[in-house]
C-alpha cells in the first residue's frame, strides 16, 4: 500500500508520522504508543477515544489520521506538565471521579476543552460538555462535581 | 469504634494517576512483537446445524495463520460462567461446536498478520447450514413440540434436555397454602423484565502467548483469573500449571467478565499458529455475542393480615438463560433467596424453571437476579400497602427483616445447592428509609402530584433492597504480605480490581492492621504465577472475603513485625503499640522503633523476611440493605416519565472508603435507572439484535442524569474486616420499583413491565380515561 507522510504535533512535538489514506487517528495514535486513547466502539458514540484537535475536543475513531495534518494534537499523556498534574487530573483523584479508568482520559480532555473557552461553566455547562462521554462505573456525579472544583481551583491560581 | 487512620478515609485510588495520566494498564495497552488478530465468525441464524464447512480459501489467503473449525479442536464439556468448581452452571458449551445455538454463536475462528486480513478470512469461509426451527419465546420453550436446544449426549447438569430446561429450583418454607388461607388479603401480579446487556466501556479483550517455557500466558480483561485459568486449562486440555492468567486493569464488568468468554479460544489459536494472539469483541459484537441480564417473567403473591403483617408469600419466575445456562440456576437462585427474605413472612415459597432459547446468552450482572424479583415484589408490596391504606414507609418498617433475624430461605437455596441460613447481625435498613424519605421530601411529596405546567404530573415512591456479601461457604480468597527494606510491605492478592477500587481497599485494610501510613503498601493482584488464589471479584464479595484474608494475613504478619521491635525495644509484645509506620512502647517513656529500623533488623541481623499469608471465607453472607426512593414528572400527553431526583441510602457496614462506596451507589442506580427506563437489547423474530450500539441503545449520559442523593448509613459488620460487609450491587435493585411506584403515584396508573417506555405509560394512561368514561 502507498503511504504517506503526516507531519503533525502531538503533545507539543513535532512528529513525521508515515500512514496509509485511510486509516484512523485512534488507530495511528495507539499505534504510536498512545494508549491513553481508548477503543470504546469505534463509531463516535462512546467518546473514549476523545482528543483535543487544534483545542477542541474530537472523537478520534471518526476521523482520518490524514484530517490532523498540521494540526495540533493533546492526548491524555500530554496534560500533565512535567509530571505535574493538571488541576482537573487532580480532582478526579480528589473526588474519586475515576472509577475504571477507561473512559476518564476521554472525559478528562473533554473537561479541559470545555474550561479553556469557558474558565467559569455552571454545571449544566459542564454536563453538556461531558455528554458526548459515556461512562458506566461513576454516574457522572464525581466527575461533574471534579470539573467544577477544578475551574474553582484553576480560577483562584489565575487570581481575580 | 476505635479511631482509624487509613480505614474510614477518603483516601485517593492507588491506581489513581495511571488511571487520569493515560498509562498503559488495560490488557490492549502492550507491543506484543508478531502478534496476529483473532476473530470469530458468528452465527448469523439462531438455530441451525453445520451441515458442510470449508475453510480452505481461508487458509490460502496470504496472512491467515490459523483456522479452527469445531473439527479442529477437543470436545470439551463446560460452563463459561466464572464459578467456584464445581461450578453450579451446567456443562452445556464446547470451544466450537457443529450445532448453532443462537445468533452470534461461534462457527469458526482465524488468527491472521491484522485485522483485515482476519475479516476477509472469515467471509472466504464456506458454511452450509441446515436451519432449524428457532425457540425465540421463552414462553414456547417447555411446549410439547417445542425444537430441543440441546439434544447433544454429552451435556451435563441439564435439567430436562428434552423441554429446554436448563435450571428447576423449587423451596418452600413453613406452608405457603396455610399463609394465605390466614391471609385477610392477598394480591398477586405478573411482571416482566427484559434483556439488560452491561456496556463495559471496555469490550471484552484477550491476549495470549507462549511463554519463554512454552507457558500460554493469557492476559485478559477478567473478573475471574482462577477460575478462567482452571477452566481454559480443562478445555484446552493442558496442565494448570501451564497457564498464567494475568489481570491488567480492566475497564468494567459488572459481572459481564465473570465469565471465560474469549480466553479459550485465543488461547487455541495461539496454540494453532504458535504466535501471540489479540482477539477482542468490537462494540456490536458485545452487545450480543457477550452476557447480558435473564429476562424473567415473575408471578408475585403475597398475603398479609388486616394490621399489615406479611403471612405468606409466593414468586413463581420463568426465565430464560438464551442458548446456553451460564449462571442459570444461581441467578435465578438469588431472585428467590435474596429476594423473599426481605420480609419476615412465616411462609414462603419460590418456584423457578430457567429454560432455553435460541438467543443471546444471560449471565452475571450485578444485582444476580435481584433487580428483576426486587421489581416485582417491591411494586406488589407498593400495591398491598395502598389497599390497606397503609403508608409503604410504615409497611416496610413493619415488616422487614431486622437485627438478630435469621433467614432460613438462604439455608434452602445456596449456590446452585442447599445454603446456609442468614443471622442478620448488623442491619441499618430502617435508618436508610428514614433518611433516604427525609432527602426526597416524602411526607410532603406524597399528596402533591402537580407539576409546573397541567399535564404535567408529581408523584414520589420507593422501595427496598437488600444482597449478600459473598457467597456463604463458597466464596474464599488468600492474602500474602511481606516486608520491606524500607518499612513497606508488598501485599499479593487474588483478588481482581475491576474498577470499583478493590486495589485502594484491600490496601487500605492492610495499611490499618499493620499501622503503617497507606503509601507504605504495594499492592499486586490478580495475576495467577504472582498472586495467591482468590475466587474473583462477584457476589459482592472482595472488600469482605479478600478483605478477609488480607487482615488475617496483615495480623499474622504483625506479630513477626512486633517480635522483632520487642527485642529491639527489649519489652514485652504485649506492652508495644504501632502506628504511623513505628512501633512504640506504651509505657510513659515511649520508646518507638520505625518499621524500616525492625525491616533492617529482621533483614540483616536476624536474616530472616517478615512475610505471611493467609486464606479467609465465612460461612454467613452478611446482607447490606437499601432504601431507594425516586421523585417523577410524568407527561400525560407524551408518556415520557423524568426522573427528577433519586435518593439512595444503604448500609453497608462500615464503608473502608466512603467517597469510594458512594462512587459504586451512584453508579449502580445509574445502571439501574437505565435498567428501569432505557436500555433494552432488542432481537428480531429471528433472534437477530436489533440495536447492538450505543445511539440505539440508550444508557444514561452526564446530560440525562436527575439529582442523585447518596447516603451512608454505617453500622459494625461482626463477620467483615473492620466492620464491613459490601455495597457495589444492592443499590442497582431499588431504581425500577421505585420509579414505577412513583409513577402511580403520580397518575394512577401501575406499570409492569421493564423497560418502562413513554407508549407503555401513555397506553395505560388512555385505558386509565377510557376504564373512568365507562363507569
Amino acid at each position: 500500500m502507498k503511504m504517506m507522510d503526516l507531519p503533525v504535533t502531538v503533545n507539543g512535538r513535532s512528529r513525521a508520522w508515515s500512514i496509509a489514506p485511510g486509516e484512523l487517528l485512534l488507530d495511528v495514535l495507539r499505534r504510536e504508543g498512545f494508549f491513553g486513547v481508548k477503543r470504546g466502539c469505534e463509531q463516535g458514540e462512546c467518546g473514549a477515544c476523545t482528543v483535543l484537535v487544534n483545542g477542541r475536543a474530537v472523537n478520534s475513531c471518526l476521523m482520518f489520521a490524514a484530517q490532523v495534518e498540521g494540526c495540533d494534537v493533546l492526548t491524555i499523556e500530554g496534560l500533565a506538565d512535567n509530571g505535574k498534574l493538571h488541576p482537573i487530573q487532580e480532582a478526579f483523584l480528589d473526588h474519586g471521579a475515576a472509577q475504571c479508568g477507561f473512559c476518564t482520559p476521554g472525559m478528562i480532555l473533554s473537561a479541559k476543552a470545555l474550561l479553556d473557552r469557558n474558565p467559569h461553566p455552571t454545571e449544566a455547562e459542564v454536563r453538556e460538555a461531558l455528554a458526548g462521554n459515556l461512562c458506566r462505573c461513576t454516574g457522572y456525579l464525581k466527575p461533574v462535581e471534579a470539573v467544577l472544583a477544578a475551574a474553582a481551583r484553576m480560577a483562584e491560581e489565575v487570581g481575580p | 469504634m476505635r479511631e482509624r487512620h487509613v480505614v474510614g478515609h477518603n483516601v485517593r485510588k492507588v491506581d489513581g494517576v495511571a488511571l487520569v495520566t493515560g498509562g498503559p494498564v488495560f490488557t490492549d495497552d502492550v507491543r506484543i512483537p508478531g502478534m496476529l488478530y483473532g476473530k470469530i465468525l458468528p452465527s448469523p441464524h439462531a438455530h441451525a446445524i453445520v451441515k458442510h464447512i470449508h475453510t480452505a480459501k481461508a487458509r490460502a489467503l496470504a496472512g491467515v495463520r490459523a483456522v479452527l473449525t469445531y473439527r479442529d479442536v477437543p470436545r470439551v464439556p463446560h460452563t463459561t460462567a466464572g464459578q467456584a468448581w464445581p461450578e453450579p452452571s451446567p456443562y452445556d458449551t464446547y470451544l466450537l461446536d457443529s450445532k448453532m445455538r443462537f445468533v452470534g454463536d461461534r462457527v469458526a475462528a482465524v488468527a491472521a498478520e491484522s485485522r483485515a486480513i482476519a475479516e476477509e478470512a472469515l467471509r472466504l469461509i464456506d458454511v452450509e447450514y441446515d436451519v432449524l426451527p428457532a425457540v425465540i419465546d421463552m414462553e414456547q420453550a417447555m411446549a410439547p413440540g417445542a425444537p430441543v436446544i440441546h439434544d447433544e449426549p454429552d451435556s451435563t447438569k441439564i435439567h430436562d434436555r428434552s423441554r429446554n430446561i436448563a435450571g428447576y429450583i423449587l423451596r418452600e418454607i413453613g406452608n405457603v397454602e396455610e399463609g394465605f388461607r390466614e391471609a385477610d388479603y392477598i394480591v398477586e401480579r405478573e411482571y416482566r423484565t427484559h434483556r439488560q446487556q452491561h456496556t463495559p466501556l471496555e469490550p471484552h479483550i484477550t491476549i495470549c502467548w507462549l511463554d519463554p517455557n512454552g507457558r500460554l500466558v493469557i492476559r485478559s480483561s477478567t473478573q475471574v483469573p482462577y477460575h478462567c485459568r482452571r477452566q481454559v486449562a480443562m478445555i484446552l486440555q493442558m496442565p494448570v500449571s501451564r497457564v498464567h492468567v494475568i489481570k491488567p486493569r480492566i475497564g468494567g464488568g459488572f459481572g459481564g467478565k465473570q465469565e471465560m468468554l474469549l480466553e479459550d479460544i485465543c488461547g487455541a489459536l495461539t496454540l494453532a499458529s504458535r504466535r501471540p494472539v489479540k482477539m477482542e469483541y468490537t462494540r456490536e459484537e458485545e452487545f450480543y455475542m457477550a452476557r447480558s441480564r435473564h429476562p424473567q417473567i415473575l408471578r408475585m403473591k403475597m398475603g398479609v393480615k388486616r394490621d399489615g403483617a406479611v403471612v405468606a408469600s409466593q414468586l413463581t419466575v420463568l426465565a430464560t438463560t438464551g442458548a446456553y445456562g451460564s449462571h442459570a440456576n444461581t441467578v435465578q437462585g438469588n431472585t428467590g433467596s435474596k429476594v423473599l427474605p426481605l420480609y419476615r413472612a412465616p411462609h414462603m415459597r419460590f418456584e423457578c424453571h430457567v429454560v432455553y432459547t435460541n438467543m443471546p446468552v444471560a449471565g452475571a450482572f450485578r444485582g444476580y437476579g435481584c433487580p428483576q424479583g426486587f421489581f416485582a415484589q417491591e411494586s406488589l408490596v407498593d400495591e398491598i400497602a395502598e389497599q390497606l391504606g397503609m403508608d409503604p414507609v410504615e409497611f416496610h418498617l413493619q415488616n422487614a427483616i431486622r437485627l438478630g433475624d435469621t433467614d432460613k430461605l438462604s439455608a434452602q437455596l445456596g449456590e446452585g445447592r442447599e445454603g446456609l441460613p442468614r443471622l442478620v447481625r448488623s442491619c441499618g435498613l430502617p435508618q436508610c428509609v428514614e433518611k433516604a424519605a427525609a432527602a426526597i421530601g416524602w411526607a410532603e411529596k406524597r399528596r402533591v402530584h402537580n407539576g409546573p405546567r397541567p399535564h404535567l404530573k408529581r408523584g414520589v415512591g420507593m422501595a427496598c433492597t437488600m444482597q449478600g456479601s459473598g457467597i456463604a461457604g463458597v466464596d474464599w480468597a488468600s492474602a500474602f504480605l511481606k516486608m520491606n527494606e524500607d518499612g513497606s510491605f508488598f501485599l499479593q492478592v487474588g483478588a481482581s480490581d475491576v474498577g470499583g477500587g478493590a486495589d485502594t481497599v484491600l490496601s487500605q485494610i492492610a495499611a490499618e492492621a499493620l499501622g503503617v501510613t497507606l503509601d507504605k503498601i504495594v499492592i499486586a493482584s490478580g495475576d495467577t504465577d504472582n498472586t495467591p488464589f482468590d475466587v474473583g471479584a462477584y457476589a459482592s464479595s472482595t472488600t469482605i472475603i479478600s478483605g478477609g484474608a488480607v487482615k488475617k494475613a496483615a495480623e499474622k504478619v504483625l506479630t513477626q513485625v512486633l517480635a522483632v521491635a520487642a527485642q529491639l525495644l527489649e519489652t514485652p509484645m504485649e506492652k508495644l503499640g504501632r502506628g504511623n509506620n513505628e512501633v512504640f512502647t506504651l509505657c510513659e517513656c515511649r520508646k518507638a522503633v520505625s518499621m524500616t529500623e525492625i525491616a533492617m533488623h529482621a533483614m540483616y541481623k536476624e536474616k530472616f523476611q517478615i512475610m505471611d499469608g493467609a486464606s479467609h471465607f465465612n460461612t454467613d453472607s452478611p446482607p447490606p440493605f437499601c432504601a431507594t426512593f425516586a421523585e417523577v414528572e410524568v407527561d400525560t400527553e407524551t408518556g415520557q416519565v423524568r426522573v427528577l431526583h433519586l435518593a439512595t441510602a444503604v448500609d453497608p457496614g462500615v464503608a473502608v472508603n466512603p467517597m469510594q462506596a458512594e462512587g459504586q451507589v451512584e453508579g449502580a442506580v445509574t445502571q439501574g435507572l437505565g435498567y428501569a427506563l432505557t436500555e433494552e437489547l432488542l432481537l428480531d423474530g429471528a433472534g437477530r439484535p436489533l440495536n447492538p450500539n450505543f445511539l440505539d441503545y440508550k444508557i444514561f449520559s452526564a446530560m440525562d442524569m436527575p439529582k442523585l442523593t447518596t447516603i451512608l448509613v454505617e453500622t459494625d459488620e461482626p463477620l467483615g474486616p473492620f466492620g464491613a460487609k459490601s455495597i457495589s450491587e444492592v443499590p442497582i435493585n431499588g431504581p425500577a420499583p421505585a420509579i414505577a411506584n412513583a409513577i402511580y403515584n403520580a397518575v394512577g396508573v401501575r406499570i409492569r413491565k421493564l423497560p418502562i417506555r413513554p407508549e407503555d405509560v401513555l397506553h395505560a394512561l388512555h385505558a386509565q380515561a377510557e376504564a373512568c368514561a365507562t363507569l
